[in-house]
């Protein structure tokens, strides 16, 4: 006999008649869901089946949008903001699309009017530099389109790295927030609809740059509006895991006002105009430094176009590892050092490593958080073949991902 | 009252906090705290989601329209982000489960053979993620404490929700402990039925050893329905000595609802979906609640004159039911023609109320005053419960309030409030897992025990058994302590010096089977117990506290001060002859102060006696 999720069953159990739903199979027993709610595992044996029924899917309401308010483009990439739970694995997984957002979300109507793209649904685990691309291309197109702004909701994971990409990527006129929620979509507690409110707000307001806005703190109080280029995940799974580094925030919106403040340092609406450098060499790598680590490590990134070093400290690995670096340097890979402590400047000037990993051919990656470096060196690759022209860019600032002088306080 | 004749039909769910080391889905002690001792508190909002099939509960729809749903949350050092919800669950607390299948198999349930945790929908803020994780564990049991027995439908192992410290705000000390609730199906036929089983299943909770005690730490909830009538739930009665007096106040006030529809059928009314805006009425008023609101709206009841003040329970109208509806909007409550004029309403104020609102002598008019959102969300409410006046009895939750009435809390929740909890994976329990599961003696069997095997007296016995230092009790006659005196120093004199006044406490089960050692041993006497206990409780370790007041006396020592006595009252005991040995008996006591024990100095007070005549 087999049975459908949907179903409905009658169990024979304890004895007594339980009617239910079979929901799924775990770990051979049949799991229904009992009319009192609750889910029970089973003997397939027991069941019976009865009238068949489908489950009702969500609510699918049509979401009325009002035309005369601004327009802003929603871009979907799935994450928690949109996940929902799998009845197939038990799982949380990401199914939604971006008008399920507006649904989730029923708040976000009153503040714009949304065009809804899904360019991905996935875990942020699974992001590749190929999505990247289709993801700067589609919000390309909206800003072209004319969008007051875009919100790229995203799972929480790589956020950064998606927002690091595309700050490359796009240069904008106009706000490109991402936005993510640490608590899954379905818990009345979630962290979306406050995240995905203070990101509307934000897309709409005076910033003409890339940003992640998330939760400030643990309250439901305001989220911080963060550079994409200057911002890390830092916890696991509290709400407000997301921090700025090396760099005060952009700003913030207020909760429940929505009242948004920026900060001095912003890029203004309107001071770039509209360009997509959608090249990236995607050989490129980053590794973790750590003691004891094998120079083959290294070499094994030999053919690659870059390498990212997370070093120790102000930007060092051991000494036996220089060589392997020297190797790589030597046959065209491009060495950027970067520091495990994120806060702070990488300077191989000091000790003796660091002259001899300057000696070997590596390039300083300033104050660049390794990840954002890593985005950036791929970004550069794609752009640029002259060795001594990548070195320079590298250092360069280009999207407030790195600057001159290290702040006070941070 | 017979209740056979109006068919009274009632079940109880018993909800018992269990006394495990840590709590149901995080590492953290099962410990409550002082409120004072937190460190830190956040605020959240919580609304309402869709459940796994695409339905909304209508008892979290109803909570969405409170206009505010932010919480403030109470943290301690004692708690993590876990209650925070702010990281997710830890894997089930096996010895939770443990104790769960040991409660199912002493009712002769069934186990589920794969447990699967649920989330179940509550955005009242006692749980920071909007929802409690519940589990069922195992299903149809029986209990033979009334006649015919009572059918355990369920064994559930859920989480306890955050306690909440007033208003909006919640302590996270309570959430997590891990609860058991039981479910029995509705067997019981009288209100003295309904005490009798929730004092049974109470009875086999404590006989694990391993519940909570104490005001809070058990909660029952009672589903009363009769002829004519609905399932009503009562939520939360805490103390069992009103369980009965909650079922019979229900009875009555269903009994009263029906004959209110009965009324108002016969008289034709009908409730008016008419809204008036009565504000301007009001601006000089001398009701202060009325002068100072925003907005004040009335409906009339079509010939509901009179039913609306008519009282249904002890101190409750069907006003308080409908006010209880409305205050879910955030209001205060409502005022209604049947009351007034009163509350600094004047009779002339009625008169222009009625007639704004186009009321006749049989109509009632309610008017509900607050900023015009939440007086027209109430308005919205008045209407609803008011038409539900027409069915009689409406199905709901209620929440008992003190003398044992009961208010509306929200609609009974369905199905559509449960989704699975995908944090957790399932358990499977198999039958080697249900087999190792022990059953304890129940403290009725101990007490039984105790009287035979021990002597003690039923009273006694049985209230050493129920005590929460039964186990050491036992402890105590293993080691060899007779009985008699375990029993009493471990109920009856605790007891006592407790009513003097003392911390009991702050003794430690080591502490006291220490003292009765002490005592078993001719250390000290058992007239001395105490005092030593006393001495214990203001600081002092056992032995210095026995060494300071029963210091060890010698045969010599006794016999010396025995003699001292006698040689002082020669002309009294040539009197009374062996008589004088209880007076002497009182005297020699008095100065030894404990220290020597009373059959010691009967002893030899009779030869020291015998020896003299």
């Amino acid at each position: 006999m087999t049975i459908e999720p949907g179903e409905r069953v009658l169990c024979t159990y304890a004895g007594t008649q339980l009617k239910g739903v079979f929901i799924t199979e775990r770990n051979k027993k049949a799991v229904i869901k009992l009319d009192n709610g609750y889910n029970i595992g089973v003997d397939y044996e027991t069941l019976k089946k009865t009238e068949k029924t489908a489950t009702h899917a969500p609510s699918q309401k049509k979401i009325e949008q009002n035309t005369s308010l601004p327009k802003l483009s929603i871009i979907s990439t799935g994450g928690t903001i949109a996940s929902k739970i799998d009845y197939r694995t038990g799982a949380v997984t990401s199914q939604f699309e971006a008008d399920d957002i507006l649904r989730a979300i029923p708040g976000l109507k009153d503040i714009a009017c949304f065009s809804a793209h899904v360019p991905a649904t996935i875990l942020s685990e699974n992001m590749t530099p190929s999505i990247w691309k289709t993801l700067s291309k589609t919000i390309y197109d909206e800003i072209k389109a004319g969008t007051k702004g875009v919100i790229v909701t995203h799972g929480t994971d790589t956020m950064a790295y998606s927002a690091a990409a595309v700050s490359f990527m796009v240069k904008t006129p106009v706000p490109i927030c991402f936005v993510g929620s640490q608590r899954s979509a379905d818990r009345p507690s979630s962290d979306n609809v406050m995240n995905g409110m203070c990101s509307a707000k934000a897309a709409l307001s005076d910033l003409g740059e890339v940003t992640v806005v998330m939760h400030a703190t643990t309250n439901d109080d305001y989220c911080t509006i963060h550079r994409g280029t200057r911002v890390r995940k830092m916890h696991t799974s509290r709400r407000d895991a997301f921090r700025s580094m090396n760099e005060k925030p952009l700003g913030k919106v207020e909760y429940p006002s929505l009242d948004v403040t920026l900060e001095e340092h912003v890029v203004r609406r309107g001071h770039n105009s509209p360009k997509l450098f959608d090249r990236l060499e995607e050989k490129t790598g980053l590794l973790y430094f750590y003691p004891g680590m094998s120079p083959d490590i290294i070499r094994a990134f030999s053919g690659y176009k870059g390498l990212v070093l997370s070093g120790t400290g102000l930007g060092h690995t051991s000494s036996v590892c220089i060589d392997a670096v020297r190797e790589l340097a030597e046959t065209g890979t491009e060495v950027v050092m970067t520091s495990q402590c994120l806060n702070g400047r990488v300077c191989d000037r000091v000790y003796d490593t660091g002259r001899d990993l300057l000696d070997a051919g590596i390039t300083e990656g300033e104050d660049m958080l390794p990840e954002v470096a890593f985005v950036k060196l791929m970004w550069v690759l794609g752009q640029e073949r002259n060795p001594s022209r990548i070195k320079e860019l590298i250092k360069t600032d280009l999207r407030g991902e790195t600057g001159r002088c290290t702040p006070n306080g941070l | 009252m017979d209740y056979n004749e109006i068919g009274l039909k009632a079940g109880i769910e018993i909800h018992q906090q269990l006394d495990t080391k840590e709590k149901l889905f995080c590492h953290c002690p099962t410990k409550l705290r002082d409120v004072e001792k937190r460190n830190g508190e956040f605020k959240r909002y919580l609304r309402a989601t869709e459940s796994e099939m695409g339905g909304v509960d209508r008892a979290a729809e109803e909570e969405m329209k409170k206009q505010d749903r932010i919480y403030t949350y109470y943290e301690y050092d004692t708690t993590c982000l876990v209650e925070n919800d702010e990281e997710p669950p830890a894997p089930m607390n096996r010895e939770a489960l443990g104790l769960t299948l040991t409660l199912a198999k002493m009712m002769n349930m069934t186990p589920v053979e794969q447990v699967h945790v649920m989330r179940k929908l509550v955005i009242d803020g006692s749980n920071t993620s909007g929802f409690q994780r519940t589990s069922l564990v195992a299903l149809n049991g029986t209990i033979h404490c009334i006649p015919g027995g009572a059918n355990i439908e369920s064994i559930c192992l859920e989480e306890e929700a955050a306690q909440r410290v007033k208003g909006d705000i919640f302590s996270l000390d309570r959430l997590g402990i891990p609860l058991a609730e039981i479910t029995t199906a509705p067997d019981m036929k009288t209100p003295e039925q309904v005490k009798e089983v929730a004092s049974y299943i109470g009875m086999i909770l404590r006989s694990t050893g391993k519940v909570k005690r104490g005001l809070g730490t058990i909660r029952q909830d009672v589903n009363i329905s009769i002829k004519g009538g609905a399932r009503v739930e009562i939520k939360g009665v805490q103390d069992l000595n009103l369980i009965d007096e909650v079922v019979r106040r229900e009875v009555l006030r269903q009994l009263n609802l029906i004959s209110i529809r009965d009324e108002l059928r016969e008289r034709g009314a009908s409730v008016s979906e008419e809204v008036f805006e009565v504000t301007e009425l009001f601006r000089d008023t001398k009701s202060s609640i009325l002068k100072k609101a925003k907005c004040i709206l009335a409906v009339r009841l079509n010939g509901f004159a009179g039913l609306v003040g008519k009282e249904i329970q002890p101190g409750r109208r069907l006003g308080s039911e409908i006010s209880d509806y409305a205050k879910k909007c955030g209001v205060g409550g409502l005022f209604h023609t049947d009351e007034l004029p009163a509350y600094g309403v004047t009779a002339e104020e009625v008169k222009a109320l009625k007639e704004s609102a186009k009321a006749g002598d049989d109509d009632c008019v309610i008017l509900v005053a607050d900023t015009k959102k939440k007086a027209k969300c109430a308005i919205g409410q008045i209407l609803k419960r008011s038409k539900l006046a027409f069915e009689g009895v409406p199905e709901e939750t209620r929440k008992m309030l003190e003398e044992g009435s009961t208010a509306y809390m929200r609609p009974l929740p369905g199905a559509d409030r449960m989704y699975p909890e995908t944090d957790v994976f399932a358990t499977d329990i198999d039958d080697e897992y249900w087999q190792s599961v022990q059953i304890p003696e129940l403290l009725t069997e101990k007490e039984k025990r105790f009287t035979e095997e021990f002597g003690l007296d039923k009273a006694l016995a049985k209230n050493i058994a129920f005590s929460v230092r039964c186990p050491l009790f036992e402890e105590a006659v293993a080691k060899g302590v007779r009985p008699n005196l375990a029993a009493r120093t471990i109920y009856s004199t605790l007891r006592e010096i407790r009513r003097e006044g003392f911390d009991t406490k702050s003794v430690s089960d080591e502490d006291l089977l220490s003292v009765l050692t002490a005592v078993e041993c001719g250390k000290a006497a058992k007239e001395a117990v105490p005092d030593i206990l006393k001495a214990v409780i203001n600081g002092k370790s056992v032995g210095d506290a026995v060494n300071e007041i029963a210091p060890a006396v010698s045969e010599e020592e006794l016999t010396g001060v025995i003699k001292k006595v006698i040689s002082e009252r020669t002309e009294f005991i040539e009197e009374q002859g062996m008589r004088a040995l209880g007076p002497l008996m009182g005297v020699v006591m008095k100065e030894m102060r404990g220290r020597a024990d009373g059959k010691v100095i009967s002893e030899i007070l009779k030869k020291e006696l015998l020896k003299m005549l």
